[in-house]
């Protein structure tokens, strides 16, 4: 079991008592339901800086609802979460945006009809002029151009093409480079390789581990497995709205993912659930 | 996939694609395509009655699409939105007999009454919005609704008379007053040194910041474009009565309103909801506030538009805003190629459509057409300009995919 798991463990047996400091977010004991459907239960969370979080599951384990529960756009019913070591709440999109949590959807919030650096600055549009908000494009290409590039996302060409015309990749870089220009410090992706090809799906895993490279840290949520080994840290699976397993990328194989998503009960499931549950036991 | 059919289809439209036909059919020429309309329609009328082309005919052809264009400025806004105003001739009416019997009958200011007559559409702009965002009703109902209930406004407005004569005051001055040439010269000099300056000065920003600066000869080209136009153009109107104060006024709010769309964050907001409004909701667009706005653009302009009809008429009544008022306001747009669809188009399609339709309109009256040969063709246009804007949108969705 690698040190990093152990903690995350330890910290769960917990379960929220005192605040859990050394993470950049980290969520205790959240709950959301829909009626009679336990969409979460009692879920705990945490990412650091410079770490990338994959987060698996089957379809209805809670993956997305944990998402839209980090970025405010539906608050869970009860839980806390901790930003930066503070007690945070988060109920709303723009709580989140300004603590630093961005999201990069799965179906590519952009407009088509405006060009790429229309989309990079939508909603925060360069202004110069009181009251009169007249744009400032020439700043705005300028910082496109050099945000792009520092991305390494060569392949738009003009920066003044229209989005609609672009491939699924490029909307794609478009869409993951929107959300730095708000400077977030957690960057969430729902399914970001998501209906790309083989070359586009690499591009975009490459702006990914580029982004923890730079200190961000990222939660990722994919169905493919594939795409989690090349790039993830940890691998946190969610099974009918709870977390279920803690992997370290490392340390651990596919099939292991697979047995805790599926919740089929392997031989490796057990042996790790026992060393947990010794390790707790020597704790307490 | 289907064999033969499939790919000979498939051909066709890469051929179509390189080619001029393949740029007009993704709506690529925008405004050159318009031009061409235009002419197209000039030399056929010219051919047809010389009297088109003469001074006379044109500065009338430009007081009649004055009122039009101006509401079919608002109309703009509302398109690009992809929402639509139904209720802007039924609102250009009403509030033209708003200001009528607020002069006429209760003695206010021409000054004053023309401003409440503004307010008031403004006010109507609102409760379309009101209704459309906060109710969710689709944009068509809500102003169909308002289309039937703004002329029962206008009829109550109108009382027992019918009809209100306006006197001469500076609301019959808005469309009867005519500059020489002292002020005509001026402008076309000011509106060509005008776009070359502006022109030379963005392409020196952006040498600056080290960006790609554009083509030298596209500024050129476009400052010879608009200086021969605005030059000619104020040479053949000064030939007859002069430059009238009512394109003075048109042209005013069509640069005002296309820097709004071109250039502030409100336009882009206006494009960016047009375009993908939940895009723009999580870009954190206050998406209601711009439909509200816009809804309010929409029908503070259906105003203005009706107040110069009302000018030109030098009077109200019971038909005032009906008829093809609310068609040739939409039609113009669109058929200058803004989208119906939203996020697509420019305030400039409001006075190059409502020039084409007026155009048409003008010219089968000098023919002497009846209105029932006048209705089918004005129709038959409409017909074909929406036929290419969804040709278009259809081969731009082919290009992305």
């Amino acid at each position: 079991m690698s040190p990093r798991m152990a903690r995350g463990e330890a910290e769960s047996s917990g379960n929220g008592n005192g605040a859990p400091t050394e993470h950049l977010l980290a969520l205790r004991g959240f709950s959301k339901s829909f009626g009679p459907v336990r969409a979460l239960h009692e879920v705990d969370f945490e990412v650091d800086s410079g770490e990338i979080v994959a987060l698996v599951g089957d379809n209805g384990a809670g993956k997305s609802t944990l998402i839209k529960a980090i970025d405010g756009v539906q608050p869970p019913d009860t839980g806390d979460a901790y930003f930066d070591g503070q007690k945070v709440r988060i109920s709303d999109p723009q709580t989140a945006e300004k603590l630093g949590i961005a999201t990069v959807f799965q179906d590519l919030a952009l407009c088509d009809n405006l060009d790429v650096v229309a989309n990079l600055f939508l909603g925060k549009e360069v202004v110069d002029g009181v009251p009169v908000h007249v744009l400032d494009e020439v700043d705005m290409e300028q910082r496109s151009k050099q945000l792009l590039s520092d991305l390494s996302v060569t392949t738009l060409g003009s920066v003044r093409t229209q989005v609609g015309s672009l491939s699924g990749g490029q909307r794609q870089s478009v869409a993951i480079a929107r959300t730095l220009i708000g400077q977030p410090k957690v960057v969430l992706f729902d399914e970001p390789t998501a209906a790309l090809g083989v070359a586009q799906t690499a591009q975009v895993l490459a702006l990914v581990t580029r982004l923890k490279d730079e200190g961000l840290g990222i939660v990722m949520i994919s169905h493919n497995l594939e795409d989690v080994f090349q790039v993830a840290d940890r691998i946190i699976v969610l099974r009918l709205g709870e977390r279920v397993a803690t992997f370290d990328r490392k340390e651990s194989t596919p099939e292991q993912i697979v047995g805790a998503i599926t919740g089929a009960d392997t031989a490796e499931m057990r042996r790790l659930e026992e060393e947990s549950q010794q390790k707790q036991s020597s704790e307490e | 996939m289907e064999g033969g059919v499939a790919s000979q289809l498939r051909s066709l439209g890469h051929d179509a694609r390189s080619g001029i036909l393949g740029r007009i059919a993704r709506g690529e020429l925008g405004v050159l395509q318009v031009f061409i309309a235009l002419a197209v329609i000039w030399t056929i009328f010219q051919f047809a009655n010389d009297r088109f082309l003469t001074a006379v005919n044109l500065t009338n052809l430009t007081l009649q699409v004055t009122a039009i264009a101006i509401i079919s400025i608002g109309v703009v806004f509302v398109l690009l939105l992809g929402e639509i105003d139904l209720s802007v001739g039924a609102v250009s009416g009403l509030c033209a007999g708003i200001m009528a019997v607020l002069t006429v009958q209760h003695g206010w200011s021409p000054a004053l009454a023309i401003l409440v007559g503004l307010l008031a559409g403004t006010s109507i702009g609102l409760i379309n919005g009101f209704f459309n965002t906060y109710f969710g009703i689709p944009s068509f109902v809500v102003t169909l609704a308002g289309l039937i209930a703004w002329q029962g406004a206008l009829l109550l407005v109108l009382g027992d008379t019918g009809t209100i004569n306006l006197p001469p005051s500076i609301i019959t001055d808005l469309t009867s007053t005519f500059y020489g040439g002292a002020i005509g010269w001026t402008l076309a000099v000011a509106i060509t040194g005008g776009t070359l300056g502006v022109g030379l000065m963005a392409r020196r920003r952006r040498q600056k910041a080290g960006l790609e600066p554009p083509p030298l000869a596209g500024i050129v080209l476009r400052t010879v474009v608009v200086g021969l136009a605005m030059f000619i153009g104020i040479a053949i109107l000064l030939s007859d009565r002069g430059v009238p104060l009512a394109l003075l006024i048109l042209l005013a709010l069509t640069g005002v309103f296309a820097f709004i769309t071109q250039r502030t964050r409100f336009g882009r907001h206006v494009y960016a909801v047009g375009g993908n409004a939940e895009a723009a909701r999580r870009a954190g667009i206050r998406v209601t506030r711009v439909r509200m706005m816009v809804f309010a653009i929409g029908s503070t302009m259906a105003a203005a538009g009706g107040i110069m009809a009302a000018s030109r008429l030098i009077a109200v009544n019971q038909s005032s805003g009906s008829g093809d008022v609310l068609l040739n306001a939409i039609a113009g747009p669109v058929i200058a190629g803004t989208s119906l669809f939203g996020g697509r188009g420019t305030v400039w399609s409001a006075l190059l459509g409502a020039l084409v339709i007026g155009s048409i309109s003008n010219g089968m009256d000098l023919l002497g057409l009846q209105s029932s040969v006048k209705f089918m063709i004005t129709g038959g246009v409409l017909l074909a300009a929406v036929t290419l804007d969804s040709v278009a949108r259809r081969q731009r969705a082919q290009v992305s995919t």
